[in-house]
């Protein structure tokens, strides 16, 4: 591989060349920039923030200090969520235009501790409210491999970047499927870890009780590097799990012996036929692999949807009430009183999703209401995460779609919040339940008069099940070679076509 | 009508830990303004609560001294309001599980002792400080120090259980005392260590029905919340009286002008939309750190001063004015070791506290200067006839302004009880031709004249004649020269 083409190496491969001396960390990190950011990143806009400055400044740190680290040289693209010190941290939002916060999120001082470079903020919907990527205030995240199509959401823009070949590596979160929903429309790796593995200081929160940092990746091995970079206690995250993070080291085992659950249930109508066949795919590739399949009907709550909604909406109007314009971000510059200034503020500050979502959790939240809905939601969700520990029971670990439709067009959901809503279906349970998932890509989809698109499943698991859902999807990324289409080969990744 | 009042208080007790509620900023005072913030105080974006766990140990042990239940899982939850010093626009408190719930406040009034019952305590964060308006060129502004903000706080609850506001005033009293003494507090209500807010009704005598309550804010000393309850209960009354009904309201009171305005009526009420704070775990005490707590809680102050009545045969009202501060029991426990407990008790409570009064300065001040032995060595001095009372203060003043050992001072001064006639008498003879007039006097018959002869006889001395040898001396020689004439 000559020296123009080490942005199409794996994480773990970079870091090990930079590692040992054959690769300098500010090649590592601008290889992408030079490449595939200039063929495409003005079509994508994966990049909220950058700042070639700032990208030297963190290079020639991490050669100074790092360079034997396991993450060495790796360049990220972190979602505008993640407060970094070095570019400013927006959410996507008008009110937080030219924040920058005075402290790095703790995933990113890991990040850089491993070696790893910060190289900007990834697009995102507004708050990370959103499943497309098309509510930022700073404009829409386009998919790489349709850009008449949206790359998912809310963290399209790293999902999008990783999969063009900008960065081996990036950082979103996943509060109902923001990672999970958008690895699986840009064909690449998306982990949601148990709840409590990664820390949540720094992740300006949306669900606090839902909210997980999660790693996109194009491989399995380099998602397992970065979450052993990355998980276990934090004295600032109270939340934390206080053991230590399950040990991912052995990402590479094989799945003999495992079993899986096939709910096929689930996606018996309402799911689209590629999205089935994806999953028809995965299923014998594990087999193959090893792995026995345990089917099962499985009925995730009916109240699922609602019950999600509920609670995100809910905490959401809560964290969100910090943004009013007194200390920081967007304030109004017509404001008489203190009132108007926060009214001003937030109606001008915030786009109409995140004013929606605002609303519909202080209602849920009001005095009057509270039983009826958020304690109900409470309920529910004990019930929802006692099925999970049921099915569970039966199997290692479980697979289910990403999202029950191949990436949509532009602009074909944003008018039906609604159908947005429930496009969330397969991916809220892990946030409710607390477990992890790990989105898989399996190959792209036949041309069928568009360009192929990436097609994917979701391996689900129990709490810390993070080295079962890693191993089957490294038996996936092998495994997928003699029935994957347009992934022809174990180090090889079905790169976007620029058309 | 002869109506009476139902009064329950809420208390705000902020706590002397090193650092705050939520974060590792000094919770100190008077620190320059945005000193003592980090991101989470200020709420910035991303930042997460961590639990203060001395804050929880200091609710813990008021918990247990007061009797209440502590819950071994309670839970945080956030109240929310828009206000510019709550840098969230939300406060991290307790709700529906706080931490401790009952129990009651003993509280001496008169010779009886009262106890007060409690519905909770409970931790929670304090807010920033507005300073509004300014001016700032052609504007006004306001500016906020976010210094206190996330300070910890205790909030304590008092049932409905005060008719009176002079029984408002003796509970603040004692719930001072009782935090200095657990040292959890400084307690002062002038400083805003301890904050208190009152919920008042009233409703004709004798009936059992509660009337409608108002909510009294801005009560910033003890002297104040009983002005102010007092002011409201009359504004309650006149209200009723003119055939009106009582509305409920907040109110603040002016102490300066004795008057209270409306801050808001019920329609605009918060709907503070509690639940439970999901960035915290669930708050578990288990049975390791009660015990612990129970350790450091040592002996409560109305149960030290139910011992010093029995163990050194003290009256109820010495015990009580020694158990008033933690460290001046503790010291009058040590001079009790090397003297006779009443006089110990006599000598703190007149020379002592008065000492400490007219020079604003505390026990540990006094014990530097005069050890508990020094202390003891004085009063027992009197009580061997080795040094008159007189004297005995006189050196006692000096120890306490600059130290030193009260022993070599009696040495080097030749101090001693005077009380041989032989010595006296030639004072006595001088004071008596001195003092024609006072003489006369009480030759006349003014016998409280003998008073100032005495004086002049003690200053001829040095202090050091033992007064009623004087006295005696004096009647005498005086009742010769009556015979005389
Ligand atoms: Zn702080």
């Amino acid at each position: 591989m000559s020296g123009a083409d080490v942005w199409r190496l794996s994480a773990t491969a970079l870091a090990a060349r930079v590692r040992a001396g054959d690769l300098a960390v500010a090649d590592a990190v601008e290889s992408g920039w030079r490449g595939p950011a200039a063929a495409w990143e003005a079509d994508v806009h994966a990049v909220a923030h950058t700042d070639p400055g700032a990208r030297a400044a963190a290079s020639s740190a991490a050669a100074r200090d790092r360079r034997t680290a396991p993450l060495a040289g790796v360049p990220v693209l972190v979602k505008d969520n993640l407060c970094t010190t070095d570019y400013p941290t927006t959410c996507g939002s008008r009110i937080l235009a030219g924040y920058r916060p005075p402290y790095d999120a703790t995933v990113i001082g890991r990040l850089r501790d491993h070696g790893a470079v910060v190289i900007g903020k990834g697009n995102m919907d507004e708050f990370a409210m959103g499943s497309s990527t098309e509510f930022s205030a700073y404009g829409p995240t386009r998919n790489p491999y349709d850009l008449g199509r949206v790359p998912g959401g809310s963290s399209g823009g790293p999902a999008a970047a990783v999969a063009y070949g900008l960065c081996p590596v990036g950082l979103g979160s996943d509060t109902g499927g923001s990672v999970r929903q958008p690895a699986a429309f840009c064909g690449v790796f998306g982990l949601k870890p148990t709840y409590g593995r990664l820390s949540r200081y720094g992740l300006v929160a949306f669900g606090s009780s839902l909210d997980q940092v999660g790693i996109f990746a194009r491989h399995a091995g380099d998602v397992a590097a970065t979450y052993a970079a990355l998980a276990g206690p934090d004295p600032h995250d109270a939340t934390t799990r206080q053991t230590p993070a399950p040990d991912v080291s052995r990402w590479d085992r094989g799945v003999a012996g495992l079993t899986f659950g096939w709910p096929a249930n689930l996606w018996r109508e309402g799911v689209e036929p590629d999205v089935v066949e994806g999953l028809e795919i995965a299923a014998v590739a594990l087999e193959r692999a090893g792995a026995r399949r345990v089917a099962f009907d499985f009925m995730p709550g009916e109240y699922a949807v609602a019950t999600y909604y509920l609670v995100a909406t809910a905490e959401a109007s809560s964290n969100l009430a910090r943004f009013d314009g007194v200390r920081y971000g967007f304030r109004h510059d017509d404001a008489p009183d203190v009132r108007a200034l926060y009214t001003r503020t937030r109606s001008a500050g915030f786009g109409p999703e995140v004013q929606r979502r605002i609303l519909l959790g202080t209602y849920a939240l009001s005095a009057g209401y509270y039983d009826a809905y958020y304690l109900t939601a409470q309920r529910a969700r004990t019930r929802i995460r006692r099925e999970y520990e049921a099915a569970f029971a039966r199997c290692d670990c479980m697979l289910m779609p990403a999202s029950p439709t191949l990436p949509f067009r532009l602009g074909e959901k944003t008018d039906d919040p609604l159908a947005m809503y429930l496009s969330d279906i397969f991916t809220i349970g892990a946030n409710l339940a607390g477990i992890p998932g790990l989105t898989v890509p399996v190959g792209l989809t036949g041309a069928n008069g568009r360009p192929p698109l990436p097609r994917a499943v979701q391996v689900l698991g129990p709490e810390d099940a993070e080295p079962v859902l890693l191993a089957a999807g490294r038996a996936l990324e092998v495994g997928g070679d003699t029935i994957r289409l347009g992934a022809a080969h174990d180090t090889e990744f079905a790169w976007p076509t620029k058309r | 009508m002869a109506y009476e009042a139902v009064i329950g208080l809420e208390c705000h007790i902020q706590l002397a830990t090193v650092s705050k509620m939520f974060c590792g900023c000094p919770a100190e005072f008077g620190a320059r303004p945005n000193s003592n913030v980090c991101p989470v105080c200020l709420g910035l974006p991303g930042a997460l609560p961590v639990t203060n766990r001395e804050a929880i140990d200091a609710a813990i042990r008021l918990g247990l001294a007061l009797g209440s239940t502590i819950r071994d899982v309670s839970v945080f939850a956030r109240k929310h309001y828009f206000y510019p010093d709550m840098p969230k626009n939300y406060q991290i408190t307790q709700y529906d599980r706080p931490l401790c719930e009952g129990g009651a406040l003993p509280v001496r009034i008169g010779d009886a002792t009262r106890s007060f019952a409690l519905i909770r305590v409970h931790a929670e964060e304090d807010t920033g400080k507005s300073f509004h308006p300014e001016r700032h060129g052609d504007r006004q502004v306001s500016r906020v120090d976010f210094n206190r903000a996330g300070v910890p706080l205790l909030e304590l609850v008092t049932q409905p259980v005060f008719r009176e506001p002079a029984e408002c005033a003796a509970f603040l009293t004692a719930l001072r005392r009782l935090v200095r003494w657990l040292g959890i507090s400084e307690g002062d209500m002038e400083k805003g260590h301890l904050r208190c807010d009152a919920n008042v009704s009233i409703r004709p005598a004798g009936t059992q029905a509660l009337g409608t309550k108002s909510e009294l804010k801005n009560l910033n000393s003890i002297k104040g919340v009983e002005k102010g309850i007092t002011a409201e209960i009359a504004r309650q009354e006149r209200v009723l009286a003119s055939g009106g009904t009582i509305e409920q309201a907040t109110l603040l009171y002016d102490a300066d002008h004795d008057k209270l305005a409306v801050m808001r009526s019920k329609e605009h009420a918060h709907d503070y939309r509690y639940f439970p704070e999901p960035d915290l775990p669930q708050l578990a005490v288990d049975a390791a750190w009660l015990a612990a707590a129970r350790e450091r809680l040592a002996e409560l102050p109305w149960t030290r001063a139910e011992r010093f009545a029995a163990e050194y045969g003290l009256p109820a009202y010495d015990a009580g004015v020694l158990c008033d501060q933690r460290e001046l029991a503790d010291y009058f426990e040590e001079v009790v070791k090397e003297a006779d407990p009443k006089k110990v008790s006599n000598w703190i409570m007149t020379e002592m506290l008065r000492h400490l009064k007219a020079t604003q300065r505390g026990v540990s001040d006094w014990a530097r200067n005069v050890p508990p032995h020094h202390f003891a060595f004085i009063i027992r001095s009197v009580e061997t006839a080795q040094a008159t009372a007189t004297s005995a203060k006189s050196v006692l003043d000096e120890v306490f302004a600059n130290g030193g050992d009260p022993a070599s001072i009696y040495a080097e001064r030749g101090i001693r009880a005077r009380s041989s006639s032989d010595e006296l008498l030639p004072l006595v003879r001088a004071a008596i031709e001195e003092n024609p007039g006072p003489v006369a006097q009480y030759l006349g018959g003014k016998t409280a004249t003998l008073g100032f002869l005495v004086g002049q006889v003690m200053k001829k001395s040095g202090g050091q004649a033992v007064p009623q040898t004087v006295k005696d001396l004096l009647e005498a020689e005086l009742a010769r020269r009556a015979a005389a004439r």
